[in-house]
């Protein structure tokens, strides 16, 4: 009886210890990925929503920081980050062409809409692209609030401005703040003004601006992710990296994208292929 | 190294932009600390001279003013300007005068307590003397007021370079506003985090020479007063 005991106890201890030692063998090596995003994606809330799935579906630690989209990309030449995840084509095109990129995954997309006072003094509502809301709006001297930060949303805005040929910095009713799309909108509330946003942070800030204008061409915006090369910092986590591009094109992130906001705001907040 | 160098040419070149913020920076700093002075001085003389029923209690709601938080002043400040707050119809949200009003709220308990410590160690021999000629209440006053001018000045440069190193609650106020309410803390703080430095770098070194010719004055009165 003894013996069998003791026999039994040996298997058992033996069984436990070479179990703990495959469980080792599977762990990641490293488990952490250094995700630098923006502040508006951040802001909207989408990240939060994911992690916890991207967790516990793949076993990394995902390390989120946001910054304006010049800031954020600029991780990545500083080796700060493993991957990106912005919305400024340019930029990031850029970025690759100075070989710190791999290369650029869009996979969403969302637009851009303006948002104002209800009155609308400066009559945005139902123009038919974004650059005749701006025109509107300088030609009315309305009140528009700007990131002011090199951001994706703040090129996004230029690039608009430039299409009508018009410089509005130093303009009174010009109000560039210099930081994040939470913010503006604040300022917007406070100020009664109009501004430009992307719909997903509008939804989930707590303002009393109108809607007013929305999908029109000129203001449909692009997500893409870029895994950072290894060549230049040794220790980034390039096959983290490669996972969560990997899991983030998944049938089943995309679906949990595109559900995003739904049952919160009636509608999508990030659109997908 | 490059961007100590532009951050240099920067200065040297007077950037108009630059020149702007520190100038909006100095009338910022100059009127809060001028403001928080008026009130602060006649009050502290008036808690340091004089004993009164509520005087440890008073003592006590100033030392934990002049502990405030500067966020929290900002924030209390923000729910009173801000357009669904009591003040909300003045517009105040967003301007200068936003900072101002924050920055008092920070700087007159400091000067206030500074004073009234000053004060309360001068306070019997300016009693004697003032008895003995005597002077007026509000004349004693002025005469207290003579009398620590030295010490006064030094409290008034502090709260100087309190002022011109806050951040928190003028960044809430007064928004950073392009032109208008950007002042150099808020600048730093936004240049850096749009990674552009050499900006940053320039109004910091601005900032640290003003902080440091004020701190160098407040000292050199210290060390007169001291051995006086």
């Amino acid at each position: 009886m003894k013996y069998v005991f003791k026999k039994f106890l040996f298997v058992l201890i033996l069984g436990v210890m070479i179990l703990s030692l495959a469980a080792c063998a599977k762990k990641i090596e490293n488990p952490v990925i250094r995700l630098s995003t923006t502040t508006s994606v951040n802001d909207s809330g989408l990240m939060a929503y994911l992690q916890p799935v991207f967790e516990a579906d793949t076993g990394y630690t995902l390390e989120v920081t946001s910054a304006g989209t010049g800031a954020a990309i600029e991780k990545g030449r500083t080796g700060d980050a493993d991957a990106l995840l912005v919305h400024a084509k340019a930029s990031e095109e850029a970025f690759i062409g100075e070989g710190f990129g791999e290369e650029r995954v869009p996979f969403m997309y969302n637009f851009f809409v303006i948002v104002g006072p209800e009155a609308d003094p400066a009559g945005v509502k139902g123009v038919a692209t974004a650059a005749e809301a701006y025109q509107k709006i300088a030609d009315a001297g309305a009140t528009f609030i700007s990131r002011g930060d090199d951001s994706g949303t703040h090129k996004a805005e230029l690039k608009i401005w430039g299409a009508l040929g018009y410089d509005p910095t130093g303009q009174p009713w010009y109000v560039s703040v210099g930081d994040s799309m939470g913010r503006v909108l604040t300022v917007a509330d406070e100020m009664v003004a109009y501004t430009f946003t992307d719909k997903a942070t509008y939804l989930a800030h707590d303002n009393a601006l109108s809607l007013l204008l929305e999908e029109t061409d000129d203001m449909k915006n692009t997500y893409a992710m870029i895994a950072i090369k290894p060549e230049r910092y040794p220790d980034t986590n390039y096959e983290g990296a490669q996972a969560f591009i990997a899991w983030m094109t998944s049938e089943k992130a995309l679906k949990l994208i595109a559900e995003y906001g739904v049952e919160e705001y009636g509608e999508q907040l990030f659109f997908v292929p | 190294m490059q961007t100590l160098l532009e951050a240099f040419r920067l200065l040297l070149g007077a950037d108009p932009e630059l020149r702007q913020i520190i100038t909006v920076t100095l009338q910022m700093s100059l009127l809060s600390t001028g403001i928080s002075a008026l009130l602060g001085i006649p009050l502290g003389v008036l808690i340091g001279a004089n004993d009164f029923k509520a005087k440890r209690l008073v003592n006590r709601l100033l030392h934990t003013l002049m502990g405030l938080p500067p966020v929290v002043a900002g924030l209390i400040v923000f729910l009173l300007l801000s357009r669904s707050g009591p003040l909300g119809s003045l517009k105040l949200l967003y301007s200068v005068a936003a900072m101002v009003i924050a920055q008092v709220v920070l700087i007159t308990p400091i000067i206030t307590g500074l004073t009234a410590n000053v004060v309360s160690i001068k306070a019997p021999l300016i009693q004697e003397t003032a008895a003995g000629i005597g002077l007026s209440p509000f004349r004693r006053m002025l005469y207290t007021i003579y009398e620590c001018r030295v010490p006064f000045v030094s409290n008034i440069l502090a709260g100087f370079g309190r002022a011109i190193a806050e951040v928190g609650a003028v960044q809430m106020v007064g928004g950073n506003v392009q032109f208008k309410t950007r002042i150099m803390t808020t600048a730093i703080m936004m240049q850096t985090n749009m990674g552009h430095f050499e900006f940053a770098i320039a109004l910091g070194i601005v900032l640290l020479l003003i902080s440091f010719l004020v701190n160098l004055l407040v000292g050199r009165i210290q060390e007169k007063t001291l051995s006086a």
